[in-house]
């Protein structure tokens, strides 16, 4: 880490899934972006998403799902970012959420319900992530900072 | 002749071993009092009297290094951010560095939380919290809090180095003494504990060894190296790894049972031996220590009883439970007590049998399977110690037990924790003369030497455990 980055993003398969190789390239895209990016890899449980968030002063939580029982695992994970104190943290879900044919606005309402900040079908490019990422974390950083901290600078 | 004596100031003795560095052998002892409290030169010279009688007068020494855990040892209070990750790694740095853990915090310390930190009268604080560049402030918060604390200790800041320096700044106005250090966890899961380490072995040296009065002895010794603690992991890791041009003995482990509590020393990567398993968590360091303060043999003799049950503990021990129950009065009115009696020797060794068993159980990491749609997935959380090639034991109720083979081999996987990453078949030894410490400090200036000469000292169980073993099946037989 040279310079501050664009935001500290923590990214993983959750669950029982072991689907790595679409998070592993979205992860490498964002870090070319000017992301820090803390991915966790595959069968992630949410609990470690959110530890990994709190050590690092993640600005965003970037949860992939491919096997279609994203819907069980993400369920509470917005409660459990408030529990643990990351309050407002950007939660972004991503993948193969649902099985079986459901129309996505219904899906995407049901994750945004569950507390997530958007919902990503299959078949994205990382563009189409990093462009609102950057937009959204630039937008937090402008308001008052709700955890009191600095914006994460890296060492020098 | 070139000689090395190696000196322990222990909790309760202080003890010498001489070592001809040539021969590669120990060649004389001497034992005495720790005498911390009053005057520390008084049982270190009954020591060296005993030894001058042994050898016939002291050879001058080349070496004169001495460790201790004398006047309660090093007590450290640790305290972190998220408890499976820096507070974890901070947990694991003060242990290796041979610590008395005091207590361990994580998240904010409340007011609550920074009286028992000043009432628990520690050595060192060790703060932690946040990766480099990550989370700021609760460590900031954590370090505000000590400072305007009466605590009295010097802290070791080990945490997000992006807020080192208003953590120095703010100790160092409250005129607490401080060394900053790199973080324990920089990076996510990235463990770096050695320079917390040889923070708190520097501190260690400079000011507690004065603080405990250890130096009024320092005319008849070179230096205080580190806590003993810290010695006998020294020791198993110059044994397992060996030396430049010499191999040691491959990944070991090593049991120390205690009167109060059970320590475990592994040296070993311990990643995952079979394809196909996936590491989860933090990782952990390659020479581990951890101490289980509720299992020992006399202190917490009751605790061992209690997890397993009086009434299966009897059974186990051939007792009844009467006779159980007065055993630990015993031991709760004089921790001192030695077995005489025959049911006395089985009560010690039934609970050295389960301290060990619980110890390395505790130590050792873990498989978890979890089904997914692809098939089966084996996750490991801690070191899998199954390929360890030995394991030393050491203690009394080791050395001076009926059978320190049978209460050793508790420490091997079995039915008790399938899941458990345990030793799955090593050679079983023991620290009969008490030589590691000495090993570990020996190690520090003459590694090859150090290497040689605890070879040597350690007793192989095996062929004991063979016999025994034979016994037993040919009676099973019958």
């Amino acid at each position: 880490m040279t310079e501050a980055s664009k935001g500290t993003l923590v990214t993983g398969v959750i669950g029982s899934d072991t689907h790595i190789v679409g998070n592993r390239i979205l992860s490498r895209a964002l870090e070319q972006a000017g992301f820090r990016v803390v991915a966790l890899g595959a069968l992630t449980p949410a609990s470690e998403f959110v530890d990994a968030a709190i050590e690092t002063n993640a600005d965003a939580i970037l949860v992939s799902s491919l096997y279609g029982q994203g819907e069980l695992d993400c369920r509470g994970f917005r409660d459990l970012c408030t529990e643990a104190g990351l309050g407002d943290i950007l939660l972004y879900v991503g993948g193969y959420l649902v099985v079986g044919e459901q129309p996505w606005e219904s899906v995407e309402r049901r994750f945004l319900d569950m507390g997530f900040d958007r919902v990503f079908p299959p078949g994205i490019r990382p563009d189409d992530v990093v462009g609102p990422l950057a937009d959204d974390i630039a937008e937090r950083r402008g308001g008052e900072s709700l955890s009191g901290d600095q914006p994460a600078d890296g060492p020098s | 002749m070139n000689m090395a004596l190696l000196i322990d100031f222990g909790s309760t003795y202080t003890k010498l071993r001489a070592v001809d560095l040539d021969a590669a052998a120990v060649v004389g002892s001497g034992q005495g009092p720790s005498t911390v409290t009053s005057d520390v030169t008084v049982g270190l010279d009954k020591a060296l009297t005993e030894l001058a009688s042994h050898m016939g007068g002291l050879p001058r020494f080349r070496h004169r290094l001495a460790s201790s855990s004398a006047a309660g040892g090093l007590r450290m209070i640790t305290v972190g951010l998220v408890p499976d990750l820096t507070a974890k790694a901070a947990r694991l740095a003060a242990l290796g560095a041979g610590a008395k853990l005091a207590g361990t915090f994580s998240f904010e310390l409340t007011e609550g939380d920074v009286d028992d930190i000043v009432d628990a009268l520690p050595d060192i604080v060790l703060l932690c919290g946040g990766t480099d560049g990550g989370n700021r402030k609760v460590i900031v918060h954590n370090a505000q809090r000590l400072a305007e604390s009466a605590l009295a200790c010097p802290v070791v800041v080990a945490g997000n180095r992006s807020a080192a320096d208003t953590i120095a700044g703010d100790l160092q106005k409250a005129g607490k003494k401080i060394i900053v250090t790199e973080n324990v966890m920089p990076r996510h899961l990235e463990l770096n504990i050695e320079p917390a380490r040889e923070a708190i072995r520097q501190l260690f040296v400079e000011h507690i060894v004065h603080a405990k009065g250890i130096d009024r002895a320092r005319a008849r010794f070179d230096a205080v190296l580190m806590p003993t603690p810290a010695a006998v992991l020294q020791g198993a890791h110059c044994l397992a790894d060996g030396v430049a041009g010499e191999p040691g003995l491959g990944p070991l482990v090593v049991v120390d049972i205690g009167g109060s509590t059970t320590d475990v020393h592994s040296v070993c990567d311990g990643h995952p031996s079979h394809t196909g398993v996936v590491y989860h968590g933090l990782p952990e360091p390659h020479a581990k220590r951890t101490v289980e303060g509720d299992l020992g043999m006399r202190h917490t003799a009751r605790s061992v009883v209690a997890q397993i049950g009086r009434d299966a503990f009897s059974g186990e021990a051939g007792m009844s439970v009467e006779a159980v129950e007065a055993l630990l009065r015993r031991s709760d009115d004089d921790v001192g007590w030695l077995p005489q009696r025959d049911d006395e020797r089985q009560f010690d060794q039934a609970l050295a049998r389960r301290a060990t068993r619980l110890s390395v159980t505790r130590h050792a990491g873990t498989h978890e399977t979890i089904y997914t749609a692809t098939g089966p997935v084996t996750l490991q959380r801690g070191k899998d110690l199954s390929e360890v090639a030995t394991i030393i034991g050491t203690g009394g109720v080791l050395v001076h037990g009926d059978d320190p083979a049978r209460t050793l081999s508790a420490a091997m996987a079995g039915d008790h924790a399938p899941l458990s990453l345990m030793p799955r078949s090593a050679c079983l030894m023991l620290d009969a003369d008490y030589v590691l410490y000495a090993c570990g400090l020996l190690g520090a200036v003459e590694p090859a030497a150090a290497l040689a000469f605890g070879r040597e000292a350690l007793k192989s169980l095996d062929g004991e455990r063979t016999e025994k073993d034979a016994d037993h099946d040919a009676t099973a037989a019958q």
